[in-house]
């Protein structure tokens, strides 16, 4: 099984007819994902390669049933897809869209929690999700992943999962669903909602958890490892070498205050169980030794 | 972005905040103009992006013009934890009765702002907070919901502020909350609020940091880019829009995402070397990106070979390749590439470096060992 997405989760696309949506879509599309429909409110009734375009989310939806969205618009009209998805109904938004700022990434996130509990949204500033095999949401490259388990893989940084997933291929190593939470500093979906849903997932055997510098999301994943999980789990933290106060690209790595280093994170994952490798192709190493003890 | 002291009390003016009036000044002769003009005693502070002013002799009273004269001449070239002091701030000196803290902030675990409010201010919050936590107030505000005068009033009431302060702070407190939200701020930081012998309560200094992705909505915020604290090479990168981060070593990294750039200078550290510089190209970086970002590790004259680690998602392998091979025509690189791709279009990436390649430009299979060579060259 995976987790959130499948070959049956159908997609709208918010933004289908833009540069970057129309290529992702496409080769979303090719994978096998089912892409139903994309929406821009002034050209309902054309199509993107015969995908059709309508007004709304909301009509999209009643089109074609689908009940997840993927939303590549620009960082302005980041937060109104997301609530226009919601507000449809949408059970799974997927922001890819990177530079959304931080007030509205936690308004968005608070506005789901109380009005739209049953939405899930992951991202923004992420790469999307992949079940290998299956479904194809967001911007990985499909081929680097292969397809079947046992490994599930959540991610903070999106070229990392593509590591991620590139370093388990080469390692002939399937993957059931590969997550990329994204990197920001609300982001919609955290490491401890991959986790759980892993746990729970029967063909997922072990996690692969990708994090890095900033923040306290990996200090909470592994109290919850430690205390939820039974399943094994690898780990690399990027950022080992970061200087202090600099923020490393990602408006959410950043060390300040001595906090939300590397080696705290490290220290607090191995304490929870968790091997942590020391740069990605360790991390991969690592999970092979862990597939093949299971 | 992170603000002067005197551009975060210009910001919270604006919000009518209660701040003194003041001017900055580049030179001691504009220095003594504005205390003539606001009248002494003024303080003499300095302009600059890091804490512990007061201790490193950043921050001065100034009963007359010639104390004007002689703090200004001290502070200004002053270098305060490695930050040259270029402006001070002249105000007009506030008597102080009471010293306190607020400040709000996103709370990213809870996801919720975090306000904090203290009656122990003046000094640093984090001493506050390990050595009497009980001090500080903490109020979690939803965004959807805001914060009303009534969850202010309590708040403040949570802080112990005495009765002369509790109308003052109110008001000042629901100002600071619709500056940092209508700002879009990281951070918000008022440290002293003051009470004055007159009962008044006065913001004495000001922390702002901006979020730098909300200049689409917020276009007078080019004139504070423009004052962040940056060496040459972070200059000449951020005038490329390239995420950049200077560091002293030898390898030059390129890289495209955040995490996979931070994971490159990791590895060259792990084989042994020393990276030079932390580097993102972004995601969907193009042919003119890539060869922007080799000119300015190019620019630096410590670079003695140049890693590119690119996995391709967003960024189509094809692009980098192109912009590998237009930079080397651009401009000449004095360094020898190591290259490692990966990802979306990887081969038609290949493909177009293969017969490219030479001595002064290699691919490698893995990051691993590509770092390792990148390192051997730099050596």
């Amino acid at each position: 099984m995976s987790i959130f997405v499948d070959e049956n989760t159908k997609v709208i696309y918010q933004g289908l007819t833009g540069s970057q949506g129309s290529y992702y879509g496409g080769l979303n599309r090719a994978y096998g994902t089912q892409v139903a429909a994309g929406t821009h409110p002034k050209k309902a009734g054309t199509d993107v390669d015969g995908v059709p375009i309508y007004a709304s989310v909301a009509e999209a939806k009643e089109a074609t049933g689908a009940t997840a969205s993927c939303i590549f618009i620009p960082a302005p009209g980041v937060q109104g897809a997301v609530l226009e998805a919601a507000e449809a109904g949408i059970e799974f938004i997927v922001s890819i869209t990177e530079g959304v700022p931080a007030h509205d990434e936690a308004y968005f996130f608070n506005k789901l929690k109380s009005d739209f509990p049953n939405t899930r949204l992951l991202g923004p500033n992420c790469p999307g999700i992949i079940s290998p095999g299956k479904a194809n949401i967001g911007i990985t490259a499909g081929h680097i992943a292969k397809a079947g388990g046992p490994v599930g893989i959540v991610s903070r940084s999106g070229t990392l999962t593509y590591q991620a997933l590139y370093e388990l291929k080469q390692k002939d190593i399937g993957v059931t669903t590969c997550v990329g939470i994204g990197g920001d500093p609300v982001p919609g979906t955290s490491f401890i909602d991959c986790l759980e849903a892993f746990e729970a997932d029967p063909e997922t055997k072990a996690v692969m958890m990708i994090g890095e510098i900033g923040g306290s999301a990996e200090e909470e994943a592994a109290a919850f490892i430690k205390n939820h999980m039974s399943k094994p789990v690898s780990s690399y933290i990027a950022g080992v070498t970061a200087p202090p106060g600099k923020k490393m690209g990602h408006a959410g790595a950043i060390v300040s205050g001595g906090k939300g280093t590397a080696a705290a994170k490290m220290e607090a994952l191995e304490d929870a169980g968790v091997r942590v490798g020391q740069n990605p192709t360790e991390a991969g190493e690592l999970m092979a030794e862990i597939v093949a003890a299971l | 972005m992170d603000l002067f002291e005197y551009q975060g009390k210009q910001f919270f003016a604006q919000y009518g905040m209660p701040v003194s009036p003041g001017q900055v000044a580049f030179t001691v002769d504009e220095a003594v103009v504005a205390a003539e003009e606001l009248g002494t005693p003024v303080m003499v502070k300095a302009q600059v992006h890091t804490g512990g002013r007061g201790k490193a002799g950043g921050v001065k009273f100034a009963a007359d013009i010639d104390a004007v004269r002689e703090h200004a001449t001290n502070i200004l070239g002053l270098d305060i934890n490695g930050h040259l002091v270029k402006r001070v701030w002249i105000e007009k000196a506030s008597d102080i009765a009471e010293e306190y803290y607020a400040s709000f902030t996103l709370d990213r675990s809870a996801k919720k702002h975090l306000g904090m409010l203290s009656k122990e201010g003046g000094v640093e919050i984090e001493t506050v907070a390990e050595e009497n936590p009980d001090a500080i107030a903490k109020i979690w505000v939803d965004p959807v919901v805001g914060i009303d005068e009534a969850t202010t009033r309590a708040w403040v009431a949570a802080a112990n502020l005495p009765a002369a302060a509790v109308e003052g702070a109110v008001d000042t407190l629901q100002k600071l909350y619709t500056a940092y939200t209508d700002g879009d701020c990281d951070l918000v930081e008022i440290n002293p609020l003051i009470l004055t012998p007159e009962g008044k309560v006065h913001v004495l200094d000001a922390k702002v940091t901006l979020d730098g992705n909300s200049t689409f909505r917020h276009e007078d915020y080019t004139q504070f880019d423009e004052t962040q604290p940056r060496d040459d090479r972070e200059q000449a990168a951020h005038a490329k829009g390239l995420q950049y981060v200077g560091l002293d070593g030898s390898v030059g990294v390129i890289a495209n995402g955040a995490g996979l750039a931070m994971s490159t200078v990791d590895v060259v550290n792990q084989v042994g070397g020393s990276p030079a510089n932390f580097l993102d190209i972004g995601g969907g970086a193009n042919a003119d990106v890539m060869a922007g970002a080799m000119e300015v590790i190019n620019n630096d004259p410590n670079v003695k070979s140049i890693f590119i680690n690119i996995f391709g998602g967003i960024t189509r392998g094809e692009e980098v390749a192109n912009g590998i091979l237009e930079a080397m025509q651009r401009v000449e690189i004095d360094s020898p590439i190591v290259i490692r791709l990966d990802g979306t279009n990887a081969e038609e990436g290949r493909a177009i470096l293969a017969p490219n390649l030479s001595d002064t430009l290699m691919m490698e299979e893995t990051m691993l060992d590509a770092a390792r060579k990148a390192v051997e060259l730099a050596s």
